[in-house]
């Protein structure tokens, strides 16, 4: 994940003595004194691990919560040897003073070359002071950490769009990281949900560390690896939405039999995401299978799209413009003609046998 | 000020020199600290102060009931799920809706896993670092860490001198590397730090262990609820349906399903026997000198009890987790708690950033009002927006002043424990009691920062022998027949009257937690949550009473008052929660709120 050039060149068969007779001549090459040479080895061995700044705004924890999940990798190797997690104010040892001093450190050490991470969002009414960070408002720990930053990941909804606390009045005017006015130009990779997905958050994190720059992102600023399917699209009772077969009342005999919750609200058909595909914690389950119906939680707004009972209206089925109610109705009966027709000519096939056996 | 006499019994001296602790980390959501000591480093004044508020009681106004779970499940993603239990209740409160056995079950198990998972990583990963000294256990010998583990737990299979090699060789690379991460800036030279080299190991060792096996009991939420963090929950019972060997079975909560959870419960039952109450014992023997941190829990405690027995009784006798109300140290005589009553639990306002009509009065949640009013006081050094040092005598703190009968309350599991010991509780007290006689520890123990960590891990091993217990019942009822998960009866809003109140409570992993609702014409009109941090986190009330964080940080002797590293132990044990202590109301009738955006 993390190698070393010595690693590297170790994984290439180069032996130990080519390896500081390379350094030696890397060292004469930049013109400088033998005495480097060993300089030069140790810092091919020992390659740092990009700090990371995990900033917490307004939020409820979830998507750390959710990152602990992770299946794979596991977050104590993320934390071990994957990244440097320098500030986290879930975890980290340090209070008060010596963790705020952490902030300045990195900011003026890692200059352009550190990552930060927010979860939660700023308050932008009562001068920010809705969220305190060390006595002074939260939008401007966000903005010091923004400057000198390689790249922001917005982790969740509250970060990339605004979630529950921006819901229908957003009394606090809490605003997601990407329209936080002076907010540095910096890229922004926004991972939403609430919370995302744990291997989709590690995904993220794995795939920046891999291959060394961001991962395309949609229109909306989202991973497209995971972002670009919706939940509908990949999901396993799909069958049953085009059979027309939906689950009326909870635990009726249709829910018994895991049949489609588009009648029951689900906003599969409106959601991208990667539950139907990858699931939740280490693929064991997710929303839907569990017998309720998607709440769209990576969406935009999502709060303040009706209720979470209330079904989707123009969803097409068979590329026809009508509602589950009329699809359903003529899905049953063209499935219901086939089966009568099937039974038709299985009962004439065993009139056939059973009267060619009486003769 | 200069001294003072709080009612609840601490004189409060503001002369001494002042420590800031912001932010306070290790928590969840944000919190301020701040005490002034005495020439003998001895904390004489302490301040808790709230320091966020998202203001979700207008966004609750006019919704549908039936959604309201799961926005306040978004209160807060560490006691995840738990908010959106009490508000089902609510509602069904209201509206007066029965819930099916195996749906009480069903949530019983998902409320219990919570439990276990909230206390273990709370032990380990956010309490650990105040008595563990990572940089420490790097000194320690393997195989005398192997034999401390072995002593123990006899039982662990993970426990050879290579084993804890390796974790030492992984954290010895990891600190030679120069970052630090986690562990930067930490306060490894305290002198607070007691334990010996190879307790410092073993308990590193476990914090890794714990961090990967708390993702595998919250797949039980996953089976039952989808998703977690943030499961899904439903008004009348749980969206799961069973189906064990009928047509479609593969498609509901069916046999192989059945088996995980049960298999998930007998791994955690081990693991907290095997790991978590071995280590909190362990190092209870070395900090069982340091008793400070008691705070109010020997005067004032406070339990609405929660996982009820059987189906849709909510009464005392039916809860496991018990309730109660002890008051002015009196372990003899456990109150009703109803919470109902007006005159009971009420908050109040004089010293938190919100505006009432009347600051003298408390209001009970099914008439409060809540208007932020984020005001400094005169004394405050620094400014609105840059604030140096609070000003206590005036408004210091996003949280609100909830008021038993008038007293300061602590809940959380210490409270449940010592009230279950008081009424006789036989599980409960055969736990406290094997403690006491381990660590040869007086009863009186317990009413310390000490006291209320083991109290937690108690907690979490009672609840993980309860869930096997859940398990086994709705296992009996399926066999008798009854595949139910939820009442449809009262699904549809024409169903419901036009005018309607109800409440909902559970035991939060933190303490007792309460949702009040109105609902008007199909809507919610109004809409209050009390939860566990408001009742420990509280400021002070108009008659002086200080909180229960304030109170158990009092009179701590701080061996390095630029390093807190008794202040964190002593709040840590509370396991703050502040997003959760943000108040949400929505006021009755007429929208009172009124927030300036500028």
């Amino acid at each position: 994940m993390n190698e070393t050039f010595y690693d590297v060149m170790r994984r290439q068969g180069i032996t130990r003595r080519s390896f500081l007779k390379f350094c030696s001549l890397t060292a004469a090459s930049l013109g400088l004194s033998p005495a480097f040479a060993p300089k030069i080895a140790h810092a091919m061995e020992t390659k740092p691990r990009i700090p990371v700044l995990w900033l917490h705004g307004l939020e409820c924890t979830c998507c750390s919560e959710s990152f602990i999940r992770s299946g794979h990798p596991l977050a104590k190797d993320v934390i071990l040897s994957m990244l440097s997690l320098d500030y986290d104010d879930t975890i980290m040892a340090a209070a008060g003073h010596n963790a705020e001093a952490i902030v300045d450190e990195i900011v003026e050490k890692y200059k352009g070359n550190y990552i930060l991470a927010v979860e939660g969002n700023p308050p932008l009414a009562e001068d920010g002071m809705y969220c305190i960070i060390g006595g002074t408002p939260f939008v401007e720990q966000l903005k010091y950490a923004a400057e000198s930053c390689k790249a922001i990941i917005s982790w969740g909804s509250c970060a990339s769009w605004g979630c529950v606390q921006a819901a229908k009045p957003n009394p606090t005017r809490a605003t997601p990281v990407h329209k936080v006015p002076g907010l540095a130009d910096k890229p922004i990779i926004k991972v939403p949900g609430c919370p995302p997905i744990a291997e989709v958050m590690t995904a993220v994190v794995a795939y920046l560390l891999t291959f060394d720059k961001l991962p395309t992102l949609d229109k909306q600023g989202r991973p497209q690896m995971f972002y670009s399917q919706r939940i509908h699209d990949k999901c396993y009772r799909r069958p049953h939405f085009d059979a027309g077969q939906f689950v009326e009342h909870w635990d009726d005999e249709a829910a018994r039999q895991g049949h489609c919750l588009y009648k029951m609200g689900c906003k599969g058909p409106t959601t991208y995401n990667a539950c139907s595909t990858m699931r939740w914690n280490e693929g064991t389950s997710f929303p839907i299978q569990a017998g309720h119906g998607c709440i769209g939680c990576s969406e935009d707004g999502f709060w303040d799209k009706g209720s979470f009972y209330e079904r989707l209206t123009d969803i097409n089925q068979f590329g026809i413009e009508a509602n589950a109610d009329a699809v359903g109705g003529t899905a049953a009966a063209v499935v219901g003609a086939g089966i009568a027709a099937h039974a038709g000519l299985t009962a004439l096939k065993r009139a056939k046998q059973s009267g060619a056996e009486q003769q | 000020m200069t001294v003072r006499n709080t009612p609840n019994g601490f004189n409060l001296n503001d002369t001494g020199r002042r420590v800031v602790v912001d932010p306070v980390t290790r928590i969840e959501g944000h919190m301020r600290c701040e005490v002034n000591i005495d020439d003998d480093n001895i904390i004489r004044n302490a301040i808790s102060s709230g320091t966020m508020w998202r203001g979700l009681e207008v966004i609750l106004k006019g919704r549908d009931p039936r959604d309201a779970w799961a926005f306040v499940q978004r209160i807060c993603g560490v006691c995840t799920g738990t908010h959106a239990l009490t508000s089902v209740r609510a509602v069904e409160d209201a509206l007066k809706i029965r819930i099916p056995e195996n749906a009480n079950s069903i949530r019983n198990l998902m409320q219990l896993s919570l439990q276990v998972q909230d206390h273990l990583v709370h032990f380990y990963h956010l309490h650990a670092l105040d008595w563990v000294n990572p940089v420490n256990a790097l000194k320690a010998d393997p195989a005398a860490t192997s034999a401390l583990q072995q002593s123990i737990s006899p039982h662990n299979p993970k426990s050879s001198p290579g084993y804890f090699r390796d974790t030492q060789n992984r954290l010895l690379k990891f600190v030679e590397s120069g970052q630090l991460g986690p562990f930067k800036n930490g306060y490894w030279t305290n002198p607070a730090y007691l334990l010996p080299p190879e307790a410092d190991l073993m308990a590193v060792t476990h914090y890794l262990e714990a961090l990967d096996f708390q993702k595998d009991i919250m797949k039980i939420r996953t089976i039952f609820g989808g998703k977690d963090p943030h499961p899904n929950w439903l008004v009348g019972g749980v969206p799961c349906a069973i189906n064990i060997d009928g047509i479609g079975a593969n498609g509901a909560i069916n046999m192989e399903r059945l088996n995980l959870v049960s298999s998930i419960i007998d791994r955690t039952i081990a693991f907290i026997d095997q790991v978590y109450i071995p280590d909190l014992l362990a190092i209870a023997q070395f900090y069982k000198g340091w008793l400070y941190g008691g705070g109010i829990s020997g005067q004032s405690l406070l339990s609405y009890g929660d996982i009820p027995n059987n189906a849709n009784d909510y009464s005392a006798a039916n809860l496991l987790m018990p309730r109660g109300a002890i008051i002015n140290g009196d372990l003899s005589k456990v109150h009703e708690v109803d919470l109902a009553d007006p005159e009971q639990i009420q908050e109040f306002v004089p010293h938190s950033w919100y505006k009432y009509p009347d600051e003298s009065l408390g209001l009970h949640p099914w008439d409060g009002v809540t208007e932020p009013n984020y005001r400094i006081g005169p004394k405050t050094k620094g400014s609105r927006t840059h604030i140096e040092e609070l000003d206590e005598s005036a408004k210091y703190s996003w949280i609100k002043a909830p008021r038993w009968r008038g007293h300061a309350m602590e809940v959380g599991p210490l409270a449940r424990y010592v009230i279950g010991y008081a009424q006789g509780n036989k599980e409960i007290t055969e736990q406290i009691n094997f403690v006491l006689k381990t660590l040869d520890v007086p009863v009186t123990a317990l009413f310390s920062t000490l006291g209320r960590t083991a109290a937690r891990g108690l907690e979490a091993q009672w609840a993980a022998g309860k869930m096997r217990y859940f398990m086994d019942k709705m296992i009996a009822n399926i066999k008798a027949g009854d595949l139910a998960t939820a009442n449809v009866e009262r699904w549809d809003p024409e169903t419901w009257p036009s005018s309607v109140k109800g409440v909902g409570f559970t035991e939060a992993p933190r303490g007792a937690l309460g949702h009040w609702l109105k609902i008007e014409n199909t809507k919610i009109a109004n809409y209050q949550c009390v939860v566990p941090t408001t009742w420990n986190g509280s400021p002070r009330d108009e008659q002086g009473n200080i909180g229960a964080f304030e109170a158990a940080l009092m009179n701590t002797k701080v061996e390095r008052p630029e390093e807190p590293v008794e202040i964190l132990r002593t709040l840590h044990s509370f396991d703050p929660c502040l997003a959760c202590s943000t108040h949400i109301i929505s006021p009755e009738g007429t929208e009172l709120t009124q927030v300036k955006v500028r």
